[in-house]
């Protein structure tokens, strides 16, 4: 069997990179560790001293606000020393080769590498490539995975619903070009949640999904019925190459998240959405910011559980 | 074979000696694991009206390069405000002194206690920073390659035992 790229030989993490192939036990000891860092997220003094004398490396290859911000804010609760490399404006506009970034940056001792990549699997090479002690972290690749928000997801869905067995998650939106949806639903099946739905116009649900274990609907107001978890998808423009939707109105139509459909779920349901949102194409501004909205909490649980990555990587 | 002392009389002991110096600001805080097993067993006889502190050092541990996060940590709650108070700082068992430095660290980032007390159960000695207990149970005599712990049995009865230091 292939050695799990993100595993050490004591079968610890020592990257991460995807949620698809973690072991069950490591998704619980990173939601457990992150319960621990949300309590540090509420006190007066919001540090600890677990990274003091690391340096976390940003490696922003594609744009992000949120993402970046909350690693930042992650590394810097941990003590650690943060630096930010906005790489579309420098090196590679230059023509260095991403390895050659990256050796030029271990060469300055760099502990973690946060990786954000259009292109699928760069975190996963550059892992291969670095030193032992040092630990790479995928911020998104390309279509592929963006484990932090999967975990951070899990994290919330825990907070608010306890436990996994017996929940129904329904993911909605444009799960093609969506990593959050792949990441969310390897974590939701390997946790143990009893059914994972998708739903979305077959134009926007990669092929083949169903192998991944989950239920798909194309009628959203049939997918809604008795979920506990309501997972919507930004509508991402930018990645749209020709027409696969008609218009966003007409997609706000048949998949936008309306407070009318949301009561098909069940009453205690919540919503949650990565960010950023189209408010109107597919989130109605009256759920966004209604009472079954967790959609602050989730960036704020997203610092601890950036945390608790950090600090295990680190450690192994 | 060493004979350990009696917990449950040790618990009793401390309570007699603490009760005379409880007061308006007394609060209580224990450390994960045993620590907060005693910590819970004193705070209930001296009727404490503060609620109890809880209180896992994981984050806060100076080995930390060297073993990592091994263990989920718990959330440390203090749920009283740290300023001003007279703390007592319960754990289990005195060794190096490392988990109490640790603590001290934790509980200044809630704020600047008026004092901190060390209450433990057993000192078996082997200190690596200049910190005593004043509030101590027993001092026990244990071999070097074995480890001192406390056990709570499923009754709630408090026993210290012995068992091999793990390798790692």
């Amino acid at each position: 069997m292939q050695r799990n790229p993100q595993l050490n030989d004591a079968g610890e993490l020592q990257h991460l990179l995807s949620i698809e192939g973690l072991p069950r036990e490591i998704l619980t000891q990173i939601l457990d560790t992150a319960e621990s860092f949300a309590g540090v997220t509420e006190r007066e003094v919001k540090k600890v001293p677990l990274l003091r004398g690391k340096s976390v490396f940003n490696l922003f290859f594609e744009p992000s606000t949120r993402t970046r911000t909350t690693f930042e804010i992650a590394a810097k609760r941990l003590s650690a020393d943060v630096i930010n490399l906005n790489i579309a404006v420098s090196s590679q506009t230059k023509g260095e080769s991403l390895l050659d970034t990256v050796a030029n940056l271990s060469a300055m001792q760099a502990d973690i590498f946060v990786v954000r990549h259009s292109s699928s699997g760069a975190p996963f090479l550059i892992a291969r490539h670095v030193k032992s002690h040092e630990h790479v972290i995928n911020a998104g690749d390309g279509r592929h995975s963006h484990p932090t928000q999967g975990l951070l997801d899990l994290f919330t869905i825990r907070h608010y619903k306890k436990d996994f067995s017996g929940l129904t998650v329904a993911i909605v939106g444009d799960v093609l070009h969506s990593r959050v949806a792949r990441s969310l639903i390897h974590g939701l099946t390997t946790l143990g949640a009893s059914e994972v739905r998708v739903i979305g116009p077959q134009t926007l649900l990669p092929t083949g999904v169903e192998a991944l274990g989950v239920k798909v609907f194309r009628d959203m107001r049939e997918g809604l019925r008795d979920c506990d978890v309501v997972v919507m998808l930004r509508l991402q423009n930018e990645r749209m190459n020709g027409a696969l939707l008609p218009s966003a109105q007409e997609f706000n139509k048949h998949y936008g998240l309306t407070a009318e459909k949301l009561a098909l779920a069940r009453k205690d349901a919540i919503v949650m959405h990565p960010g950023p949102m189209n408010r109107g194409v597919e989130i109605d501004s009256s759920v966004a910011d209604g009472p079954h909205s967790v959609i602050l909490p989730q960036v704020t649980f997203g610092i601890a559980v950036r945390m608790a990555v950090m600090s295990i990587v680190a450690g192994n | 074979m060493t004979k350990l002392p009696d917990a449950e009389k040790l618990c009793a002991q401390l309570v007699t000696e603490l009760k005379p110096h409880i007061g308006q600001k007394t609060a209580m805080v224990g450390l994960y694991t045993g620590g907060v097993w005693l910590a819970e067993r004193l705070h209930k006889e001296l009727a404490l009206k503060t609620p109890l502190g809880l209180m896992d050092i994981a984050f806060y541990r100076d080995d930390y390069s060297a073993r990592g996060l091994k263990h989920d940590p718990k959330r440390t709650k203090i749920p009283f405000d740290v300023n001003g108070a007279e703390l007592l700082l319960v754990d289990d068992v005195l060794n190096s002194g490392r988990t109490v430095r640790a603590a001290m660290n934790e509980l200044f980032d809630y704020g600047r206690p008026a004092s901190i007390s060390l209450v433990v159960l057993a000192d078996r000695g082997g200190r690596q920073l200049p910190i005593a207990a004043q509030y101590c149970g027993a001092k026990v005599d244990v071999p070097g390659d074995m480890r001192l712990r406390l056990n709570r049995e499923v009754n709630g009865k408090l026993a210290l035992a012995l068992e091999k230091q793990n390798a790692a």
